[in-house]
């Protein structure tokens, strides 16, 4: 018996032991943040890992302000931000934009609204128009889909649509793209904003003052709602995560960028 | 010698757990506490507006949609329950109730995100079909956890009636009266302290459970008017924001957590009295 227990002691201590140390062997790339910038660089970080197989990146969501804190505070090596940085927070970190990202606006495939002013959409999600019919729709409630306190895409949005207004509180609030997507594909009367490269094909985006939401007009500046995606470092990188902003930065990364349906740094 | 060494090593052991509790309560309240004197209790309490990037914190909207949801699956989850309990224990041949208890026990053991997902994609699109609304609603969220806290009500009242001694059964019944009678006015009120435990313990896990609630419930900042307006629960709320919040917002979620802590310990002092003083009146008569 007391064979038994100190067998099976021994036997956690060395597994314990064997993870510390494989823990140790690979220092990964930890890049943490934005859940709308999450899956392009999960796709980057993929081939990025192919070509380097010393230098491992690890991607985690969480969103774009906890990737501020995890740069700021030491436990990510590159920070990922949706939305363009703040005073204080510009000088905080160093960043690098690694791509544009048009916000479309979303609504149910059957809603015969195509297209919307900005002001609509301001008074859509402050809650002022409630019908769809005063935006000229059918005569149907609007059922507003925000996202979290937080997210980047929220707060791009507030800052590029809302301005100082405030979102209804009426509206449902869903914690990524994916449910906000889930939510307007299955709701005729549903309306939500979403970062463009995710939209797909369930989902209208509608024009916003008569500009069509595709990566040209983003390309061309002619579409309002564009935000930055960005990588924040605290300081300048170290040269293992240079390495990968490099990568991201090259003519292949951004290449794979835009063909996911994002619009280049430049 | 020994027996008192074992007797202090068990007695550590048994203070560890306690300890655990003490020591969540103390950081909770230790992280919460500054924002509520901050803001002041009532304007926490009973204000509606949450805007935390602006430094506005009123959870009302929340409590209520807490307290709501709960109630809601409450009825549902005793109803259900109990009539479960009752029919196992009382009118059901062994064979079946071999089968039918540890089937609503394997509820208890599927995952809640399983129910949520589930909520969102069966019951939220009928709900949005045939009674209107947005689907996302505290009519979903009670069904929700009505439904995951049944494996707790039916099991804990089975165990109640189980202990109640034949001898009640057999006495009532050979008084005269019926099946029925004999359920409803001996056992019932026999087992009444073990189905207020049964009852608490499943308030419990309706109002402290956040992810199936953040999958069907809507998340909305306003004060449900109606079953078919969606809400927010305390719950919820931390967990939809905890990841995004520094400095005062981040108190003001563990302060929702101080607000939950009490209402638990609130209702569940009130359930605790009103048994107790129940059975007192019971044993005068």
């Amino acid at each position: 018996m007391k064979w038994l227990v100190l067998i099976g002691v021994l036997l956690l201590l060395v597994v314990f032991l064997g993870f510390g140390w494989g823990g140790r062997g690979q220092a990964a790339i930890d890049v943490v943040g934005s859940t709308s910038i999450q899956p392009f660089a999960e796709m980057l970080a993929q081939e990025f890992n192919r070509q380097h197989p010393d230098n491992v990146v690890e991607i985690q969501g969480g969103g774009s302000t906890a990737g501020l804190q995890a740069a700021s505070n030491g436990i990510a090596d590159i920070g990922m931000c949706s939305r363009a940085l703040k005073q204080e927070e510009a000088e905080q970190f160093t960043a690098v934009t690694i791509a544009r990202d048009g916000l479309a606006v979303v609504v149910h495939p059957s809603n015969p609204v195509e297209d919307l002013s900005l002001a609509q959409v301001k008074a859509i999600f402050e809650g002022q128009a409630t019908n769809w019919k005063e935006v000229g729709g059918l005569d149907r409630p609007v059922r507003i889909i925000t996202r979290e306190e937080g997210s980047g895409t929220r707060e791009a949005f507030m800052k590029l649509v809302m301005g100082k207004g405030r979102i209804s509180r009426k509206a449902l609030t869903q914690e990524s793209n994916g449910s906000v997507k889930e939510l307007v594909k299955h709701d005729p009367c549903g309306i939500g904003y979403m970062s463009l490269g995710l939209v797909g094909g369930e989902l209208k985006a509608l024009r916003v003052g008569g500009v069509p939401a595709t990566e040209a007009e983003v390309q061309k500046g002619r579409y309002p709602l564009v935000r930055p995606f960005c990588f924040v470092t605290k300081g300048p990188p170290d040269v293992k995560a240079r390495q990968f902003i490099d990568y991201v930065l090259s003519a292949e990364g951004q290449r794979r960028l835009k063909e996911e349906g994002l619009v280049g740094a430049r | 010698m020994k027996e008192k060494a074992i007797h202090v090593v068990l007695m550590l052991l048994a203070f560890s757990a306690i300890a655990a509790l003490a020591v969540i309560t103390a950081f909770i309240f230790k992280e919460g506490v500054p924002i509520i004197a901050k803001v002041g209790i009532k304007d926490f309490i009973f204000s509606s507006d949450w805007y935390p990037l602006e430094g506005q914190f009123g959870i009302f909207p929340m409590i209520v949609g807490s307290l709501a949801v709960t109630a809601g699956a409450m009825v549902l989850g005793v109803v259900l329950g109990l009539a479960c309990a009752v029919v196992l224990t009382q009118f059901c041949p062994q064979g079946m109730v071999a089968v039918i208890k540890p089937s609503v026990e394997l509820l208890a053991g599927i995952p809640s995100v399983v129910y949520g997902f589930l909520g969102v994609v069966i019951l939220v699109p009928l709900i949005r079909d045939y009674l209107g609304g947005p689907g996302l609603s505290v009519l979903a969220s009670s069904i929700v956890l009505g439904v995951m806290a049944l494996p707790t009500i039916t099991s804990i009242s089975v165990d109640a009636f189980q202990a109640v001694p034949r001898s009640y059964r057999e006495g009532s019944i050979a008084l005269g009266a019926t099946e029925w009678q004999t359920t409803h006015r001996v056992i019932l009120k026999a087992a009444r302290s073990g189905i207020v435990a049964a009852i608490i313990l499943g308030m419990g896990r309706a109002i402290g459970e956040t992810m199936a609630v953040i999958m069907v419930a809507g998340n909305t900042l306003d004060v449900p008017h109606s079953l078919l307006d969606p809400v927010r629960t305390l719950t919820s709320n931390i967990a939809l924001e905890m990841g995004y919040s520094a400095g005062d917002h981040r108190q003001a979620l563990f302060a929702t957590g101080v607000i939950l802590f009490v209402i638990i310990m609130i209702l569940n002092s009130i359930a605790l009295t009103v048994s107790r003083r129940r059975v007192r009146k019971g044993a005068a008569r």
